[in-house]
């Protein structure tokens, strides 16, 4: 097999992680510090992906549509945290698993109604729209490229936030002792409004970053729900920095996979999980 | 004082209440004991209305309302009544979704599914009760092979049908080498096996056999691996969202133009807008287009649009061809559901004058049909030959 080929899988396998982290991202960060299963994460990214279709179609301009439609889905987080998550924290994971999964269902009949059933596509904005060649006959989209920069820019913003601000601080004492913090004169609710809204705005900005190299269509939350789970599974829950690796080596797994294996190319991605778990029973960085 | 009036009051009105209550009981039983004889004839109805597959539910639904609806809103002279269930295109609710209209609704006619691994599964219950089930698009080749049954109709087609003909079609146009790629599910095995049979009776050779995980749009590896095998054409299944991906992935890996792309007619049928510009060229093979000029087609098309102010897609024309097919046999047999034998001898007998061209059952009850090539031209299906004239799928394993 020639090393350009290879070269090329590697640079898929990359792309796709990357891709990978930036919707697992938002789950993690919701799942590790306030504790809650986030089932209604793939709706929201499936949110982010409705809106930047139709923004885009009214206004003409991909740029303007993330931005109009981030700040509604912050807005989304913020409601859905007040009116719902709120009142669950106190319960156990069950309610919470039952109250996101009602959200799903509220959430894809709403898009059902507002947007209809058909499938749409979102043109790529023009800057990127452009391939590079790589080869005779294939060329490499910059808008992937472009995708993939913009995930890395992510993973390390939030791991600066985190780790070396007052606010991540904060974020980081409220997921390990909320009452400790309350005691501290820390608002907890507010902390914890905020991150479930960066989570929700997370998760609906990669449906956005994405709709133009996937296409909009009813059901799409569904299919990156799953693999955001698989993520956060192997990187150990809660940890950003284990999401960003296992988002990588799942990108990479699925690619090699297809091209090494392609009879289990389904299977690999869940063999993997479960050696990572067998050596280390609660992910990588738990 | 204020309230006993008050109450007085209430007790009149409730007296009354009562009176109008006991009326109204008394008019209904009795239409109801008059009408016996024309009860409405129930149409089970077990389709998606949710999820990825939601549009199709929908599209099928209207074409056989439209149908329906155009024959005066009565089957053989009977009211119709439509129990819709939502099949949520999920193969393990089929059986009990079926069950359900079967023994609880007592449907008459059952219409389901789109989705093959349902109508699998629905395929079962209905050999088991008898029911008579009409399939408006599901194309497992299963359904009308080894599973078929004097009660099962198809009104659609068979993946077998909607890939061969593009077997003999891509030698033709001077590709001897092909790679293909498909979902790893049911329907898109057979369409490459259909498309590979042709293609190498015709002496092509298949480079590879590409299979991906359903549901699965990560094409990306697999894109860079044809690029690397180069060959002369690439034949895909792919449908809906699926499909707008691929096509698009296509164009930006650099391959649109370069290696042609061939597919059964789903991968470009209701996505022509989404795929844009990365669509133009594309062959397919399929047993409609919007762009057929037959007069049936033009009425059809019109009054779908009068009727749901939308463009009508293939999935609507199975459905309407599904209302015709009910409306001709249920006129035959004079609405009389009693007698099943005559019943499924009027259904399987039925010559439907379809926006697709005319077409009849064959013995394992698929259509015997016309499979059309088109090109996509200007974000269009165009019908550019007719490579199957009447073709009948060969129907493996059925026995009846």
């Amino acid at each position: 097999m020639d090393p350009a080929f290879l070269l090329i899988q590697v640079l898929n396998g990359v792309q796709y992680g990357l891709l990978l982290f930036l919707i697992a991202s938002g789950l993690t960060l919701i799942f590790g510090i306030m504790g809650v299963i986030n089932l209604a994460h793939g709706a929201l990214y499936m949110v982010g992906a409705y809106l930047a279709f139709w923004f885009t179609s009214r206004t003409g301009s991909f740029w303007l549509a993330i931005l109009l439609a981030l700040p509604l889905t912050v807005l989304l987080g913020l409601v859905i945290e007040r009116w719902f998550m709120r009142a669950l924290y106190k319960r156990n994971h069950l309610d919470q698993v039952l109250l996101t999964f009602g959200l799903i269902l509220v959430l894809n009949e709403c898009q059902s109604i507002l947007f209809g059933n058909d499938v749409h596509g979102v043109p790529v904005p023009a800057p990127f729209s452009g391939s590079i060649p790589l080869t005779d006959v294939l060329s490499y989209p910059v808008y992937r490229l472009f995708v993939s920069f913009v995930c890395a820019l992510i993973a390390v913003g939030m791991y600066f936030l985190i780790q070396h601000t007052r606010l991540g601080m904060v974020i980081r004492g409220g997921a390990s002792n909320r009452e400790m913090m309350a005691g501290m004169g820390i608002n907890v609710h507010t902390v914890f409004g905020l991150v479930f809204a960066a989570g929700t705005a997370l998760a609906a900005f990669a449906g956005m970053i994405s709709a133009p190299l996937s296409s909009v269509y009813p059901g799409i939350g569904d299919s990156v729900l799953i693999i955001s789970f698989v993520v956060v599974v192997i990187g150990g829950i809660g940890s950003i920095k284990g999401a960003f690796l296992g988002a990588l080596m799942v990108g990479l797994t699925a690619t090699f996979g297809t091209v090494f294996l392609p009879e289990l190319s389904g299977a690999v991605v869940y063999a993997l999980m479960a050696a990572v778990l067998l050596w280390r029973p609660r992910g990588l960085f738990a | 004082m204020n309230n006993s009036r008050f109450h007085t009051a209430l007790r009149r009105a409730c007296r009354s209440m009562r009176r109008a209550a006991i009326s109204l009981f008394a008019g209904l039983s009795l239409t109801v004991g008059l009408g016996h004889a024309a009860e409405p004839v129930k149409v089970g109805v077990l389709l998606p209305y949710t999820g990825t597959y939601a549009a199709l539910g929908e599209a099928i639904t209207n074409g056989m309302k439209l149908a329906v609806s155009q024959a005066g809103d009565k089957l053989g002279g009977r009211e119709v009544e439509y129990v819709i269930v939502d099949s949520e295109a999920n193969p393990s609710k089929a059986p009990a979704n079926m069950q359900k209209l079967i023994s609880g609704e007592h449907a008459d006619f059952i219409v389901g599914p789109v989705h093959s691994g349902v109508g699998m599964g629905m395929a079962k219950v209905a050999r088991d009760e008898g029911a008579i089930t009409i399939i408006p698009n599901a194309g497992f080749n299963a359904a009308t092979g080894p599973l078929c049954a004097p009660n099962i109709f198809r009104t659609s087609f068979t993946s077998w049908q909607t890939a061969y003909p593009m077997g003999a079609v891509a030698k033709e146009r001077g590709y001897d080498r092909v790679v293909t790629m498909t979902w790893d599910y049911g329907f898109g095995r057979e369409s490459v096996a259909a498309f590979k049979e042709a293609f190498s009776k015709a002496g092509g050779e298949i480079v590879k056999e590409i299979y991906v995980p359903f549901p699965n749009v990560e094409f990306q590896a697999q894109l860079t691996e044809i690029a690397n095998l180069k060959p002369d054409a690439v034949f895909v299944f792919f449908a809906g969202g699926g499909a707008v991906k691929f096509v698009k992935d296509y164009a930006a890996a650099g391959l649109h133009g370069k290696i042609p792309l061939l597919g059964s007619g789903f991968l470009t049928d209701g996505t022509l807008q989404a795929q844009g510009d990365t669509a133009e060229g594309i062959l397919t093979t399929l047993h409609y287009s919007t762009e057929l000029q037959n007069p049936a087609n033009l009425k059809f098309l019109k009054d779908y649009r009068a009727a749901f102010g939308k463009e009508a897609d293939i999935y609507a024309v199975q459905g309407y061809d599904t209302g015709r097919l009910l409306v001709q046999a249920m006129e035959e047999v004079g609405g009389n559901t009693e007698d099943r034998q005559a019943l499924i001898a009027a259904l399987a007998s039925q010559r439907i004058d379809s926006p697709r061209g005319e077409w009849a059952f064959s013995e394992a009850h698929n259509p015997v049909q016309n499979i059309y090539l088109r090109e996509v031209r200007n974000g269009r299906n165009v019908v550019v030959g007719t490579p199957a004239k009447g073709l009948a799928d060969p129907a493996r394993g059925c026995r009846m």
